[in-house]
């Protein structure tokens, strides 16, 4: 089956060649062959976005791989960037049943690749929309949370003005996912998929509490749902922090994305980075693929605490990342501006909670990335409730102020991924759809 | 090791493996091939009378399963169509080259004596060991009058076994075609012509699958296709059911059988012998993987038999065929139910939904510990075995004999048959 970047390569990965290969039509018929069509199937239930995971394989195995393709994204609209980046090791591979019966399960995501990317190229857009209700909605932030609600609302027949701050829509898919996930224009690609279902405009270069308030909002649309991620950055709070080489992972892979010089210099430094999760992993890597000449990733806690999958543990230490952990920043180094190392302090569980040792190990490096985690960023959020750092909703995902809905990594539903923000995105526009028809 | 030596017709071959008449059997070049991989016998592909015919382009029909394995396979060949003479030679040169091999040689004509006679006298100096009678094919050679034209007529087969059989010295095998309402007039009109043996079944008449761009049978021939002869795996459950009706129906019971029909392993073989059959033929499975798997035929059915304690092939031969009754001879008493082993399901749910759907709502899902737990309800099971089909695990689902603790119940003695035998009253 597919290896990592494809058994015809090396195994290091590169910035702009698949994580994993797609799957050609032989391994598509042969993959699609295994799955067993469970009965109320486990891998949908793991699924946040419930795509009916046995019914799009079997479209596939009777050559309806368009079908399958409309299967997947009539419930995840977002369903090829999902393909490519989902941790499907926790997620529908992990409930697959065929782990208990040869310990492999289906390839779900290289079969869900494999039908979307069918339907792409074809150019086919297999939906229609409801008749106009003449109701506005707008969306601010046009990541997957926002995309997947404006798409939702417009087939039900609502317009939609998305509303994004950056200079491209697409949120993490275009600027966060790491580039062996996301090879060539796939969001963009997706993108203008998404839009030609018509009824959506996206004004770019748009930032709430900057360019536009949510009381303007409120007053010009009949509903608002905010899909803003979480543009706020945590800081490590220690002293050298300030230093030229150090930068925030998220800047660092979103200028790779871009094909844009990184924030800090990469090539031939010794890079540590900080943080244990997906986007830690993800920094690490690619940090090497962009020219590091050592990559030290270095987490509070142990192993089993990590945010990163443990699939993603093993990718980076493949690639060559140091992976060590129970060590907390303590102190960056350095001089003239630039970072010669960091000091860190053993951490130990005492009590169930998490303590320093007062045991200190220095790393010399180059670079400190820092991938501790992100936050709300306040602006804009007026007469908004939050809880626990991120916007209030309820079951419904309505905010605190009537007609506002919220969803996405800036509301606290599930896991931070893409899938999880499709799922809370299509939720809302249900919600959003009953409240404008009540 | 069991000794798979056998006699079919007073055939003699070191293993019941032959290999059926068809492609694979056109040629000197194949055969030795075919006799060097171990194959025991071989029947020649069906010669005629020159000249020879003339064969279309595209010739094959498949039916794939949803990862392309062979299910079913369908053809519209002919017979050779190489010159006599040459078939003949070769037929010499394999039979002198390979004396402890079975050479049948399959021949075909029109509906005269002197046809019929005159080919199998031309093929008897060859040193043949026997003759195969084609009264199969369901394409082509029917619309000539010969093939499954003669084979559906019992008269017609009576009488051309007859004519062979006044012919020549050479044991006669009848190959007897499916494509009938009931396979013993055939195999009685067989007998009663003199037929050595019988082999069966040939193809089934068939259209393998219509191409929807082309809106044409397949194998397609320039924008049109034809029915022709459907073999392989998808077939051998028909070929089992007409050999065990000849070998239980009491005219034909004893007549030797050579058993074809979706042959591919040493099982498939051991249950045509099984249920009678003396020699069995193979053509879809090599077609598929080539002449090596007769490796695994003979290694496996040398193992199986060991691990049984057969030592020779007679030990088991025709073992099954009291077992193969009447549905009205059935056990009405007895009872089996379906269990599920909780251990070794894999928790998929299709002995559920196939249950709940389609039969007798008799499997209940309980949450488990992690996982669902399916369980038989006893009272509603009727132990049809469909669950125990479409689990995917092997051994997950078992079929367990209840003891009822009533006797041998057949439906002619069943108290609800309304035509019912009354048991003899008492004496008063």
């Amino acid at each position: 089956m597919s290896g990592v970047n494809g058994a015809a390569h090396s195994n290091q990965l590169s910035l702009d060649r698949d994580l994993v290969s797609p799957f050609t039509a032989l391994q598509a018929m042969a993959e699609s062959s295994r799955c067993l069509y469970c009965y109320e199937a486990a891998c949908v239930t793991a699924c946040p976005t419930a795509i009916d995971i046995p019914g799009f394989i079997r479209k596939i195995g009777t050559g309806n791989v368009k079908g399958a393709a409309r299967t997947i994204l009539d419930a995840n609209i977002m369903g090829g960037t999902c393909a490519r980046a989902c941790p499907t090791e926790v997620l529908c591979e992990q409930a697959c049943v065929r782990n208990k019966a040869e310990a492999e399960p289906v390839l779900i995501g290289g079969l869900q690749r494999y039908a979307t990317d069918v339907l792409f190229k074809a150019g086919v857009q297999p939906f229609t929309r409801q008749a106009p209700t003449g109701k506005h909605v707008a969306v601010v932030g046009g990541g997957p949370a926002g995309l997947a609600c404006a798409h939702r609302l417009a087939l039900l027949g609502h317009e939609v003005a998305v509303y994004e701050a950056r200079a491209k829509a697409g949120g993490l898919n275009e600027y966060g996912l790491a580039a062996y996930k996301m090879v060539d224009d796939f969001a963009q690609r997706e993108l203008d998929f998404i839009l030609s279902l018509g009824g959506i405009t996206v004004k770019t270069g748009v930032a709430l509490g900057r360019d536009v308030t949510l009381a303007q909002l409120r007053q010009d649309f009949d509903a608002v749902f905010l899909g803003i991620g979480l543009a706020g950055i945590n800081t490590l709070g220690v002293a050298g922090e300030d230093l030229a080489g150090v930068a925030d992972a998220v800047d660092v892979i979103a200028a790779l994305r871009q094909r844009a010089a990184p924030p800090v210099s990469l090539t031939g430094r010794r890079v540590v980075v900080i943080g244990g999760g997906n986007t830690a992993v993800d920094a690490a890597i690619q940090s090497l693929c962009a020219g590091a000449a050592e990559v030290t990733m270095a987490y509070r806690r142990g192993m089993a605490e990590m945010g990163a999958t443990g699939h993603e543990q093993d990718l980076a230490r493949t690639q060559g990342v140091v992976l060590r952990t129970w060590l907390a920043p303590r102190e960056i180094l350095g001089g003239g501006g630039a970072v010669s190392g960091i000091v860190l302090e053993r951490m130990a569980m005492n009590a169930g909670r998490l303590v320093g040792t007062g045991e200190t190990v220095t790393i010399p490096c180059d670079v400190v990335l820092k991938a501790v985690g992100q936050k709300l960023a306040p602006g804009g959020l007026d007469g908004l409730a939050l809880a626990g750092g991120r916007i209030q909703v309820d079951e419904t995902l309505a905010t605190s102020l009537p007609g506002v809905y919220a969803g996405g990594d800036c509301i606290k539903s599930g896991e931070d991924l893409t899938v999880q923000s499709v799922a809370d995105g299509k939720a809302a526009a249900f919600a959003i759809d009953a409240y404008l028809k009540a | 090791m069991a000794d798979l030596r056998g006699t079919i017709a007073g055939i003699k071959s070191p293993n019941p493996f032959w290999l059926a008449s068809a492609p694979p059997t056109d040629k000197e070049y194949n055969i030795v091939r075919a006799f060097k991989a171990g194959w025991g016998g071989v029947v020649w592909k069906t010669l005629g009378e020159d000249p020879p015919v003339v064969n279309v382009s595209s010739r094959y029909g498949a039916l794939l399963d949803s990862n392309r394995a062979m299910i079913g396979f369908n053809n519209i060949e002919l017979i050779t169509d190489r010159p006599l003479e040459v078939n003949l030679r070769e037929i010499a040169a394999v039979k002198k080259a390979w004396p402890d091999r079975a050479v049948v040689v399959s021949l075909m004509a029109v509906m005269t004596e002197e046809a019929w006679a005159g080919l199998a006298r031309r093929i008897e100096p060859t040193g043949a060991d026997g003759l195969e009678l084609n009264f199969g094919c369901p394409h082509g050679m029917c619309e000539r009058g010969m093939g499954s034209a003669i084979g559906q007529v019992p008269e017609m087969v009576e009488q051309v076994t007859r004519w062979v059989k006044n012919a020549t010295r050479l044991p006669v095998i009848v190959k007897l075609t499916p494509n009938i309402t009931n396979v013993l007039w055939s195999a009685e009109a067989a007998k009663r012509g003199g037929a050595d043996a019988v082999s069966l079944i040939n193809t089934v008449n068939s259209i393998a699958s219509i191409d929807l761009d082309a809106m044409a049978p397949t194998p397609t021939v320039g924008g049109k296709g034809t029915h022709g002869g459907y073999c392989g795996p998808a077939v051998k459950p028909i070929a089992l059911n007409m050999v065990a009706e000849i070998a239980r129906n009491p005219d034909t019971r004893g007549l030797p059988i050579s058993g074809i029909g979706g042959i591919g392993t040493w099982r498939d073989a051991a249950e045509f012998l099984a249920l009678g059959c003396g020699s069995v033929q193979v053509c879809t499975a090599a077609m598929t993987y080539g002449f090596r798997i007769v490796e695994d035929m003979i290694d496996g059915l040398s193992a199986w038999m060991d691990e049984k304690g057969y030592r020779s092939l007679a030990d088991f031969q025709g073992r099954a065929v009291p077992n193969v009754v009447n549905w009205n001879d059935l056990n009405m008493n007895f009872v089996t139910k379906a269990k599920i082993d909780k251990d070794l399901c894999i928790d998929c749910g299709r002995c559920h939904i196939a249950c709940e759907d389609t039969s007798h709502q008799a499997i209940r899902i309980l949450s488990g510990d992690g996982k669902r737990l399916f369980e038989v309800v006893d009272e509603e099971c009727v132990g049809c075995n469909l669950c125990a089909h479409v689990c995917p695990v092997p051994d997950c689902i078992t079929m367990h004999e209840q003891d009822t603790g009533r006797p041998y119940l057949t439906w002619p003695e069943h108290p609800q048959n309304p035509a019912r035998i009354q048991p003899p009253k008492a004496a008063e």
